[in-house]
């Protein structure tokens, strides 16, 4: 149950980019389209899993040697070089998803929601339901989730915005301010999820 | 003399962070639910943006091309970590309201852009009018946007009360109404600019 409550949480209730403002960038960068939509958001799910994991067992080190003050230091270089591997090794191992997500690999190192949910689930502010701690799993679990409802919020703003570029806008409105406004009806409807968990 | 003054100004207003460039929105739409959050948040980007920009500008005879993007990176996380124990030291409570987005400096995109772009190819002194103006452009677009949404969500500004906070709108203050309200503003820039 606890389990389940973490995914309803981090998509719905505390949508990363609706209720978070987390990764905002790409949210408004690639959603022009779906298909590129599509593209940012597995890329995203991939390497925030990954990266949370990484980041979650080396700052057992941290906190082991007192070092705690490198954190942000060492969590952005190891999360550059790590979607630099990943790169390398999807190009080696299977061309073809190379090929779907190539393009965004290199984005995603400024991607906020990146370093964001590596922060917040290694020391432990992020509140989880029934305030539990973050162990390994919840934690990979959480970015999961994380990265699910960032995917949600991203392919439903593309869908919108694709139907967008067909209607007359007023020019002062054209272009970031009228994605911006867009933006803020969809974060009015999932503020409807709030008090759910 | 005059080359100078044009770095500085052109962060401010021809080419501010916010509304020219529109880079950094994550701390731009969080961090804005007060004119003194908003500034707080600018003022300590605009000490990251300066820092960054004179150490790259020296440092960029020295780094090689192949990894200035990692090393750039570690000069920022450096300063961010610096602002980071000195907030933590001074003011508790702003470290507290503003919490993840100050260790998010690293990754906003104005810092490691205007390293790219400006400091990585310029001299050590105009680098730093550089920064100096576009933080200061990114603190007034952030304590703006922080003003309005303070006025009308709570009908307070800078704390101090102008009417009554039951006639405030609360949307303002969460987080569809920083979508709403940078989307009007922006909107307004976007046509005095074009006149």
């Amino acid at each position: 149950m606890a389990f389940f409550l973490i995914f309803i949480s981090a998509i719905f209730v505390n949508n990363i980019v609706l209720s978070q403002f987390l990764g905002i960038c790409p949210f408004l960068g690639v959603s022009k389209k779906i298909d590129t939509a599509l593209g940012m958001s597995a890329a995203v799910t991939f390497v925030l899993t990954l990266a949370t994991v990484v980041t979650y067992l080396l700052n057992l080190l941290l906190v082991k040697w007192q070092v705690e003050f490198l954190q942000t230091i060492l969590f952005i270089l190891v999360i550059a070089a790590l979607v630099q591997m990943i790169e390398i090794i999807l190009k080696k191992i299977s061309p073809s998803l190379y090929q779907a997500l190539g393009v965004f690999l290199p984005l995603i190192t400024t991607n906020c929601c990146l370093l964001g949910v590596a922060i917040l689930v290694a020391n432990g502010t992020n509140k989880l339901p029934m305030a539990l701690d973050h162990n390994l799993l919840t934690g990979t679990l959480f970015a999961f989730a994380t990265a699910l409802g960032f995917s949600l919020a991203l392919i439903l703003f593309a869908g919108i915005r694709e139907q967008l570029a067909m209607n007359k806008i007023p020019k002062a409105m054209q272009g970031t301010p009228i994605a911006l406004l867009t933006a803020g009806l969809l974060a009015m409807a999932f503020m409807g999820f709030s008090g759910v968990v | 003399m005059n080359n100078g003054l044009k770095t500085f100004t052109n962060g401010i207003l021809k080419e501010n962070p916010t509304f020219g460039l529109v880079l950094g929105m994550c701390p731009t739409l969080a961090t804005t639910t007060s004119a003194v959050n908003g500034m707080s948040m600018g003022l300590a980007t605009c000490f990251v943006l300066i820092c960054s920009n004179v150490v790259i500008s020296m440092l960029k005879n020295v780094i090689p091309d192949k990894v200035r993007i990692p090393a750039f990176i570690v000069v920022i996380a450096t300063f961010v970590t610096m602002v980071q124990l000195v907030m933590q030291a001074y003011v508790p409570t702003v470290y507290a309201t503003l919490g993840l987005f100050i260790p998010l400096i690293v990754v906003n995109c104005i810092v490691l852009g205007r390293a790219e772009a400006f400091a990585a190819k310029n001299s050590v002194g105009l680098s730093a009018l550089d920064g100096l103006g576009m933080g200061l452009g990114f603190t007034l677009s952030l304590t703006v946007i922080g003003a309005i949404r303070e006025l009308l969500g709570t009908g307070n500004i800078f704390g101090f009360n102008l009417y009554a906070d039951n006639y405030g709108m609360l949307i303002f203050v969460l987080a569809p109404g920083a979508f709403i309200c940078l989307a009007y503003v922006m909107a307004l820039v976007q046509k005095l600019m074009k006149k």
